[in-house]
């Protein structure tokens, strides 16, 4: 069959797109020889830091999804959307609102001050869990939240019947779903937070918090020692195959989380916790964007022409990583393509850049690739959450349709362009929005191959914050926001608007 | 001339032999309990269903590995028998040209006849889930006309619909299976469709086909197997 010719050639491209750059690495690597100090210190800073991100983004998220799902009331269902939005949120421009709050001349440094306190730092160890928190507390609510809708609302009533006590209640109700959720919450975040670079690049950095990623990128930037990037790559990748194999093993069956709008009835007295649990989750999520919003607005009249052009890049290369990932992901929307989907998913973009990055070199001018590079990676590392918005939506249009589109027999292309693409539209949308979104706000391996004249948008705000212009930073990152969010409501939105029977 | 050749199926414990000769022209209802493998024995001719022994053969063209899309057969299913979200025009230009190319003048024209033919004039435009069950049963009918195949396979595609509609789409589905002198293969539980419709009736029960006898013979001295699944009927 063509289909099937299709996923295996798709499914061979992929494989040879992770392959060739990682046997780039591990070619070029100079062994465990190679590595200093400074780079052991590295790994273990990395280790520590993924730990105590995610130690502290499940303890937190325990009270706020427990009173998100019992807790009814306005502006609940626009707060649980606000839980998705720091998955597509450039990470530059949360550091931006992190940093108006929480830096040096944010606004808890001012309160502190006037109180007569100390000025606050954020740069460390401790801001580097800070932002950390700041992405992924709204993901691992979301997965308990996802969890406690799915305990039957029988059990509540049950529960209120037999006038259990709270800690009783805690016990039959709330710790079987805690116990089922929060391990593999724990262990996705950690491996999220083990490849953490942009975060590490603007927070962290000096030898007390670098992580692997920042030490591939400094080895390749400021040493332009090759080799020691490879044996970097190597540990990099090591580190994730072993804690992404955990996180699957872990995280079995843990969804994308449709749904989460509504509550089961409990039958229980409120408790007053809830409501600033709620308040604080809100004002910890809220404040950072609206410090982006707040600052950037006046920096918008000071948008250079080099901004612009970054931001006309930034867009060709979410463009094109959409249109590669969806091309990328389409043939392999079976249930076997999702297991060749995962093998990107323990990818870190910095070892796939230096890999490629290895493999040009001999031929071209590496820097001169640097756009079309950050849209290959970017396509490549979305395809693991494509494919699973995807295939099982493209699954039951075959399953439902398969035996009509025989009977009617069908070509390839007929039943492509008339039944499964128009059918996919929705979950289509929903995926392009995520892939452009996150190729728009990626600060990855675009920094590893960018010379002046190729930046990227938040490439770009990270210049303007690194040379101190920080009112054209924050125009350009309220630029960026803007385009990322925009990105994805305008895909999102073309899936669903006139979508019939 | 569509030949099952000791055919024989089997699935997860359940196995179902048919060894018989089927004309054109000839309207064939296939009775038997639920569960006995009527559907199956469609799924057989139609391609669905892969045989474990035995051949099908079409006019001595041996079918038995040919995937359904290059089978001389028209289906007709329980439901979706369309896609919901193309209009019935689009559903039909589908059937005309299943590369999805642009009909010609002549093959709009023949929709338009179809669509007539079916009593749905004017009614091309729109979506499958706005018409009404009966009207959805003639866009399908319009479907099977369009595609003018020798062998019509009805797997109880009107089950949804009342006693006198149900009637009135066997009337239309024998008027164009006369028109496309097809052979018509109709899956159903009920006696009284196969007295009204069908020449010949074919009893599947106890995991084997019987021969097809005629519709008036199979009444009036109906096989053991038959009363005990109909009761005194």
């Amino acid at each position: 069959m063509a289909a099937r010719a299709l996923a295996l050639g798709a499914g061979s491209v992929l494989a040879l797109a992770v392959l060739a750059p990682l046997g780039a690495v591990i070619w070029r690597a100079e062994g465990v020889a190679a590595l200093r100090a400074a780079d052991l210190a590295a790994l273990r800073f990395t280790l520590w830091q993924a730990l105590l991100s995610a130690l502290a983004s499940c303890l937190l998220a325990v009270p706020v999804a427990r009173a998100l799902a019992r807790r009814r009331f306005a502006g609940r269902g626009a707060l649980v959307a606000l839980m998705g939005a720091p998955f597509i949120l450039p990470v530059i421009v949360a550091i931006l609102g992190l940093l108006a709050v929480f830096g040096q001349n944010g606004v808890l440094s001012r309160v502190s001050l006037a109180l007569g306190g100390p000025r606050l730092d954020i740069y460390g160890l401790h801001g580097v869990v800070l932002a950390h928190v700041f992405f992924n507390l709204p993901l691992a609510v979301r997965m308990l939240l996802q969890g406690w809708l799915a305990v039957p609302a029988e059990r509540y009533r049950l529960a209120a019947t037999l006038r259990l006590s709270a800690r009783a209640r805690f016990r039959v109700l709330d710790a079987p779903v805690i116990r089922a959720v929060l391990p593999g919450a724990f262990a996705v975040i950690f491996v999220i937070c083990l490849s953490s670079f942009a975060v590490a690049l603007t927070l962290g950095g000096g030898p007390r918090a670098t992580t692997v990623e920042l030490a591939i990128y400094q080895a390749m930037r400021f040493d332009f020692d090759l080799g020691r990037a490879a044996a970097l790559g190597l540990v990099q990748l090591s580190l994730a195959l072993g804690a992404g194999a955990l996180a699957l093993w872990l995280s079995r069956g843990a969804g994308f989380g449709a749904g989460l709008d509504r509550t089961t009835p409990r039958h229980e007295p409120p408790a007053r916790l809830d409501t600033l649990w709620i308040a604080l989750a809100a004002l910890f999520l809220m404040l950072p964007l609206g410090m982006v919003v707040a600052r950037g607005l006046p920096g918008l009249m000071s948008i250079g022409a080099d901004t612009w052009r970054a931001a006309g890049h930034s867009l060709l290369v979410a463009l094109g990583s959409t249109l590669l990932c969806l091309a990328w992901a389409l043939p392999l929307s079976t249930p076997r393509g999702a297991w060749a989907g995962l093998a990107a998913i323990a990818l870190s973009p910095l070892v796939l850049g230096t890999g490629l990055f290895l493999m040009l070199r001999p031929f071209v001018n590496p820097f001169a690739w640097a756009l079309p590079v950050t849209g290959f990676v970017n396509a490549l590392m979305a395809l693991p959450f494509v494919l699973r918005i995807l295939t099982p939506e493209a699954q039951t249009i075959r399953q439902d349709f398969g035996r009509l589109r025989a009977t009617y027999g069908l070509t390839g292309r007929a039943w492509l362009l008339n039944v499964f693409l128009p059918r996919l539209r929705r979950p289509l949308g929903f995926a392009a929005g995520l892939t452009a979104a996150l190729a728009m706000g990626d600060l990855g391996v675009i920094a590893l191959f960018a010379d002046p004249d190729r930046a990227t948008l938040p490439l770009q705000v990270y210049r303007l914050m690194g040379s101190y212009q920080m009112e054209a930073a924050a125009g350009a990152a309220l630029l960026l926001m803007a385009l990322s969010l925009g990105l994805f409501w305008l895909c999102d939105r073309g899936g669903r608007v006139d979508v019939g029977a | 001339m569509l030949e099952l050749d000791r055919v024989r199926v089997t699935r997860d414990g359940f196995s179902l032999g048919a060894d018989m000769q089927l004309r054109r022209g000839q309207r064939v209802a296939v009775l038997g309990a639920s569960g006995a493998g009527k559907s199956t024995l469609l799924d057989v001719v139609a391609g669905f269903q892969p045989v474990a022994a035995g051949r099908v053969l079409w006019d001595e063209a041996d079918l038995t590995r040919h995937p359904p899309q290059d089978r001389p057969v028209a289906m007709l299913f329980q439901d979706q028998n369309l896609f919901p979200h193309l209009s019935v025009d689009r559903n039909l230009a589908l059937a005309l040209r299943p590369d999805g190319g642009r009909l010609s003048a002549p093959q709009q024209q023949a929709r338009a006849q179809a669509l007539a033919r079916v009593g749905l004039e004017g009614l091309g435009g729109r979506k499958p889930g706005s018409l009404s069950g009966g009207q959805q049963a003639r866009a399908a009918l319009a479907r099977v006309l369009l595609q003018a195949r020798p062998v019509l396979a009805l797997d109880e595609p009107f089950g949804a619909l009342g006693p006198a509609l149900k009637a009135e789409m066997l009337a239309l589905v024998a008027e164009v299976a006369a028109e496309l002198d097809a052979l018509v293969l109709l899956v159903t539980h009920a006696p009284e469709d196969a007295r009204a419709f069908a020449t010949d009736v074919m009893l599947v029960a106890d995991g084997q086909t019987h021969p097809p006898r005629a519709t008036r013979a199979f009444f009036a001295d109906p096989p053991a197997a038959f009363r005990r699944y109909a009761g005194d009927a």
